[in-house]
């Protein structure tokens, strides 16, 4: 490195060197920005961040459950529309009482008031983040999208669970969900 | 390096004369592989985007000079605070630094040019290409991007005006452009050192941009990236900040912050190179702690990858999140407090002078202080949710840019100045420069911290009648200080055209290899490496 004018080759190579390993390093974090977006995905599931649920249905066991009827959690429901957003879109019920391990059923309504077919996706979220992994979510018009024909009107069923295994401070749930329009999409 | 400057050996003056000039004509800027030219090159360029970009916040000051709405339309000054930020980052601060590493590194460290010259050629040559596409943008259909210069999803990508895609594209060049600039740093560092050059008697200077280099080399692809998603978020349907469609908006900050937080010290610790230059050549001494310099800079470089979520205390990130990068932030303290003491022990029973570059490095330790301690005051989670886009961050992040990166950036360019032009600037016109944009600057920036503290939101073209004084006061500071940078501009040209002739060091108490090649300096310096001992 230090014997610059005996040997500009070497020094020539080992510049050069220098350059391709910095180019790999800038490569690998044009790289590591993209592999953020599962990382956050997958940091966000594991710690039930974000309030983001499960994507999936729930299998519920009747045989397995164990019902703690000792404890009466209180499920709130929130629905609110994405801006641009003009279904009308609500909970049957704004809140539930269950207990841990028993399903709790009730719908949402959403119509689609316009003359032209619609595509609405919700995005469910659940608050204080510390419950996200306990609530389970058996059977939701979120895992899919919905479709609304000009002037449809549809309810939809939700069945949700409580986990046995919520902590016990935690007495009252929110579960909110965001309508999105996603017509352009499809 | 305290002997730096004394035991050169076997530079002779004339050997630099005999090899060939500049070329001839317009052609000379186009081609060049000089490292003097493409340094000249970016500071010209980096001048011309300090003024548009300041223009921008003239007209800002403008606005905001009276409550209500008087000059510009809202939607004109989304435009204007937004693109005010992105040139003076990507335009002004960014490429100065690299235009002063250009010129002074090869000389510091006893280099006949830069590592790979071609490729600093190409680096500068994209920049005014990538900045006449940025500016462009305001005179499209739906004028220029509006959403700040954190483009946050998704108001960059479902509520960005259609040039938005010009704005990503320019974003790609300009990110190019800072890691080849980068890499070539870097490449110039580790290989052509003159024998007997250290890694541990590098001047400071060489060493904080070294490290800044690896910065831009580790995050400025990760802004490529979200850029890239926003592209495809916008064109190719896809969903990465779509919450509609399985993505996320937070995420969006949580990657913008990863590059955008090393990114402010990108801003900043090449100041740190120049302050430490600088105080000790006027305290005539020599710096104190020049170990515990290095490793602070490096402490914040590392440190800056981990402390990124502090942007985003109130989008809901969980207690501990909080509590992690609060202390994680409150860390940063320690080395840059290491820094800081450092630069007030050299002053310290020195036979200081207060030349320009002394007097703006001077206010650079005391103004970038203050605006630390705003940054301290802003890392404590609970208190941010009451400072946090208010008009408080706003004179936070001006405290540590405006005197942190401009005024060192000021201080270099007098220091330097009689080295690249062989002429002594007039001394008399640089003071008033000095106290001009010190009064101004300050003017502008304190009074923001008491109506950021009583709730002046940013960002927003009105306010309520109450902090009216204060905005006066700011917009006065800020015209003030705008007006003064004509100033610095006649006295640059008036020291090119001529004055007193600069000796090989103008300044007593200088060290460093580039005071031992003659003033103006040579088109070609080191051809021969000195002998460092």
């Amino acid at each position: 490195m230090s014997e610059r004018m005996d040997k500009p080759q070497t020094v020539e190579r080992s510049a050069r060197q220098t350059v391709i390993r910095s180019i790999l390093v800038a490569c690998g974090m044009f790289a590591f920005g993209f592999a953020m977006v599962p990382l956050y995905n997958v940091f966000c599931q594991v710690t039930g961040l974000n309030g983001k649920t499960d994507p999936d249905p729930y299998l519920y066991k009747a045989a397995e459950a164990k019902v703690d009827t000792s404890r009466n959690i209180k499920v709130q429901f929130v629905a609110t529309k994405n801006s641009g957003m003009i279904w009308d879109f609500s909970p049957s019920t704004p809140q539930v009482t269950v207990h841990p391990g028993e399903p709790g059923l009730l719908t949402f309504v959403a119509k689609n008031p316009t003359d032209k077919r619609m595509i609405g996706q919700a995005i469910p979220s659940v608050t204080p983040f510390e419950a996200t992994n306990y609530l389970h979510k058996v059977e939701c018009f979120c895992f899919t999208t919905q479709t609304l024909e000009a002037g449809e009107e549809k309810v939809m069923p939700l069945r949700i669970i409580v986990d046995q295994d919520l902590p016990k401070h935690i007495k009252k749930l929110t579960l909110s969900y965001t309508l999105f329009d996603v017509t352009h999409m499809y | 390096m305290s002997t730096v400057t004394d035991s050169v050996e076997g530079t002779d003056v004339k050997a630099h004369e005999d090899h060939h000039g500049p070329a001839k004509g317009l052609m000379r800027w186009v081609l060049t592989t000089n490292h003097k030219d493409i340094g000249s090159m970016y500071l010209w360029f980096s001048f011309a985007m300090f003024l548009t970009g300041g223009a921008m916040a003239m007209i800002i000051r403008a606005e905001l000079f009276q409550p209500g709405l008087q000059i510009v339309e809202p939607a004109f000054f989304n435009q204007m605070t937004t693109m005010h930020g992105l040139i003076m980052v990507f335009g002004a601060v960014m490429p100065a630094f690299v235009g002063l590493a250009n010129w002074m590194i090869p000389m510091m460290i006893g280099a006949p040019d830069m590592a790979m010259p071609r490729m600093n050629n190409w680096s500068f040559w994209i920049l005014p290409f990538a900045a006449v596409m940025l500016l462009s943008t305001l005179f499209m259909e739906g004028g220029g991007p509006n959403f700040g210069w954190t483009f946050y999803a998704p108001l960059s990508t479902d509520y960005g005006p259609p040039s938005t895609t010009f704005f990503i594209f320019s974003i790609h060049m300009l990110g190019i452009s800072s890691i080849m600039g980068a890499i070539n740093i870097i490449a110039t560092i580790l290989n052509l050192r003159a024998p007997g050059m250290t890694m541990m008697k590098m001047p400071l200077f060489v060493w904080t941009w070294l490290i800044t280099a690896y910065l831009l080399i580790a995050v400025m692809p990760v802004l490529a990236g979200a850029v890239t998603m926003m592209l495809m978020d916008i064109h190719f349907g896809t969903s990465f900040f779509n919450a509609g469609g399985g993505g996320d908006p937070v995420l969006f900050q949580h990657i913008f912050w990863f590059f955008g937080h090393p990114e402010v010290y990108i801003m900043i610790l090449p100041s740190f190179g120049i302050v430490s230059a600088i105080i000790p050549a006027f305290a005539r001494k020599h710096l104190f702690g020049y170990t515990s310099m290095v490793y602070a800079t490096a402490s914040i470089a590392f440190l800056s990858f981990i402390v990124w979520a502090h942007h985003m205390f109130t989008v809901g990130i969980p207690l501990i999140g909080e509590l992690f990068f609060m202390y994680a932030t409150m860390l940063i303290a320690v080395p840059t407090g290491v820094k800081v003491f450092n630069w007030v022990t050299t002053m310290f029973r020195g036979s200081m002078t207060f030349e320009a570059p002394m007097l703006f490095s001077t206010a650079f330790v005391v103004l970038f202080t203050i605006g630390g301690f705003s940054g301290l005051m802003l890392s404590i989670a609970p208190a941010d949710f009451q400072y946090h886009d208010t008009y408080f961050v706003v004179a936070h992040f001006h405290y540590v840019l405006v005197p942190g990166a401009i005024f060192a950036i000021f201080a270099a360019t007098y220091y330097w100045l009689p080295k690249w032009t062989g002429h002594m600037y007039d001394e008399t016109l640089a003071k008033v420069h000095f106290w001009m944009s010190f009064i101004g600057m300050n003017l502008t920036f304190f009074p923001m911290h008491f109506v950021g503290l009583a709730g002046m939101p940013r960002r927003i073209p009105d306010y309520a009648l109450q902090f009216a004084n204060f905005n006066e006061i700011s917009s006065i500071g800020g015209f003030l200080f705008g007006t003064t940078q004509f100033l610095f501009l006649f006295i640059i040209i008036k020291c090119i055209r001529g004055g007193e002739k600069a000796p090989a060091k103008p300044w007593e108490g200088a060290e460093g290899l580039e005071w031992s090649v003659p003033s103006p300096a040579p088109y070609h310096t080191f051809t021969t490496p000195p002998d460092v001992k």
